[in-house]
């Protein structure tokens, strides 16, 4: 995950608090889903940026999970992202997000 | 007035800058602060013969189709009969690209140490495009380069650490002058010219004939009231002899190629000008974007050449594709931003202006960056994931079913396979093999599309992206 989004995550819990974010991914393949999801629960793993040493634990999904799917319009799912089911490899990556959002949940 | 514009020839070219590779954006800013990773970048450069037999190279300089490609890896290896000059252009050295950078430096911005500077214009007295080169400023752009250095310049290197060179300012209060961006633009002057004198000779094309020049580069020529203000369409024009020619710079970061084509078409059927260049320069700050990842996976230095490519547009002559006015595709305002309807606008909306189908496409040029650059750095395969977009897209119109998605993108997609020089990997570096295919091979239409980042610049968060249609002529 680049700096500056990392720097943006890290004000955006000082401001509001872990407990009011969730974290959205569009990461288009396991390996760097799985980083971004390691980066906001428990650190930066390349100890680059702001958030090297930092444990968020914040609650963190891909947008093609079906958690996310069941919170947005279907319609509106369907337009956005709907046609991605067909392109990424979808299992991959929620297997990848979840290992890290089980160990921000214990 | 013509009823159609034809894309008549197209040149490509490189050139091997490794040394130039260290003042890359990414590596001047990190390097500098870390001696070990100095140590290692320096140590992970390619050499000249090992960037010639690249077969990613090969294939943007059309010694192979990139279909023909053997699987990767492709570094380790070396393409069979690889030459320095290929069937669309060349790639040209370091040592003889520093003399081509003093060859059109019109301002004593370079200073070459004697030996590099006589060893340059030995060399180039020999290139096959000699007669157009200015020869004599080679010769003179020797000179004291530990007394630019003391004076603020910037040393240019030849790889691995030979100190070749300086690049001087031009002015001090000026930033849009500072000797890093006056090489960015002496560079992608260098290897658009490179490009253009190659389109010239190749194709027989007389420079007296052309209207009008259209740069599509990514760099930002201008001073401190004018940033960016241009103009590298009529630079480059000039100094290749395009007596008849003026010009203008057409920008959209790396889609710019696209429009600048579409521009070209439509004033050549508009009949304002008989003949258009469409031409672009290589990007110096991107030479060692990635290099962190590279090194990482104990990779060479990938990102070590600059491309140019030049493109005549003209009237139709019975001959050349076709470029089909009435199916440009262009992400509209009205757009959303997702990738899926991106793409959408780029490839079904004007296919279906025309009445076609997506499975009329014989091949779809898309973002092409070689994914043995980008993956090392977490980018994924930028092609590989256009390409099953538009075969998501061609089963939503149920052209085909889900389980043909791999054959779709087998039979009309192709592995990237161009440099990260990010205007040239954005579907133009296919252009020559498009002709081909259009011409003497068994393709009846090439649609190529390109995507630009607004975003990175700060002032909109959109992108925007363009496609063009290219069509056999007669079919």
């Amino acid at each position: 995950m680049d700096l500056s989004t990392q720097e943006t995550i890290k004000r955006l819990v000082d401001q509001h608090g872990a407990e009011s974010l969730l974290v959205v991914l569009g990461a288009p393949d396991a390996e760097s889903a799985g980083i971004a999801a390691e980066t906001v629960v428990l650190g930066d793993p390349s100890w680059a940026g702001p958030l090297a040493g930092v444990q968020l634990g914040l609650p963190v999904y891909h947008v093609l999970e079906d958690e996310l799917r069941a919170a947005v319009p279907a319609e509106v799912w369907e337009e956005q992202v709907g046609l991605m089911l067909d392109v990424l490899e979808v299992d991959d990556i929620a297997d990848a997000v979840r290992e890290f959002r089980e160990q921000a949940s214990t | 007035m013509p009823e159609a514009a034809v894309i008549r020839a197209v040149s490509l070219v490189l050139a091997h800058t490794p040394g130039l590779a260290r003042l890359g954006s990414k590596p001047a800013r990190t390097l500098p602060a870390d001696a070990e990773l100095t140590r290692s970048f320096l140590a992970h450069l390619r050499s000249f013969d090992d960037a010639v037999g690249y077969p990613a190279h090969q294939a943007f300089l059309g010694s192979c189709h990139p279909r023909e490609l053997p699987p990767r890896p492709w570094v380790g290896t070396s393409m069979a009969g690889a030459q320095r000059f290929a069937p669309f252009g060349e790639l040209m050295p370091e040592d003889e690209f520093l003399g081509l950078m003093a060859a059109v430096d019109e301002f004593d911005l370079l200073v070459l140490t004697p030996e590099v500077a006589e060893r340059a214009a030995k060399k180039l007295a020999e290139h096959p495009l000699a007669a157009h080169l200015d020869l004599a400023r080679v010769s003179a752009a020797a000179g004291d380069v530990d007394a630019a250095l003391a004076s603020g310049a910037l040393p240019v290197h030849l790889a691995p650490d030979c100190l070749a060179g300086a690049l001087r300012g031009a002015h001090e209060e000026d930033e849009s002058l500072v000797a890093h961006i006056l090489l960015e633009n002496l560079a992608c002057k260098a290897t658009g010219t490179l490009a253009l004198l190659r389109l010239l000779q190749d194709h027989g094309v007389d420079p007296a004939g052309i209207g009008y020049t259209i740069s599509c580069s990514e760099e930002a020529v201008g001073d401190r009231y004018q940033r960016g203000g241009g103009n590298m369409g009529k630079t480059i024009a000039a100094v290749a002899g395009l007596t008849e020619s003026s010009g203008a710079d057409v920008k959209n970061f790396c889609a710019a190629p696209i429009p600048a084509l579409v521009i070209a078409a439509s004033l050549v059927v508009a009949g304002v000008f008989e003949q258009v260049v469409v031409l672009a320069g290589g990007s110096q700050p991107k030479l060692g974007m990635k290099f962190e990842g590279h090194l990482r996976h104990g990779l060479p230095v990938l990102e070590d050449v600059l491309g140019g490519v030049a493109v005549l547009v003209t009237a139709d002559d019975g001959i050349s594709p076709r470029i089909r006015l009435d199916a440009v595709g262009r992400h509209r305002v009205s757009s959303g931003g997702s990738g899926a309807q991106i793409l959408h606008d780029l490839t079904v909306q004007p296919l279906e202006a025309i009445g076609a189908r997506m499975c009329d496409v014989d091949d779809y040029a898309t973002e092409l960056h070689n994914p043995e650059i980008t993956e090392p750095q977490g980018s994924g395969d930028v092609a590989a994931r256009n390409y099953r977009t538009i075969a998501a897209l061609a089963v939503r119109r149920k052209e085909i079913t889900r389980d043909e998605i791999g054959s779709f993108v087998a039979q009309r997609g192709m592995p990237g396979y161009a440099p990260t020089q990010g205007h040239l990997a954005s579907a133009v570096c296919y252009l020559p093999h498009a002709l081909t295919r259009l011409t003497t091979g068994p393709a009846d239409r090439v649609l190529l599309l390109a995507k630009g980042s607004l975003f990175l610049g700060r002032m909109s968060q959109r992108s925007d992206g363009m496609s063009i249609l290219l069509q056999r002529n007669g079919g």
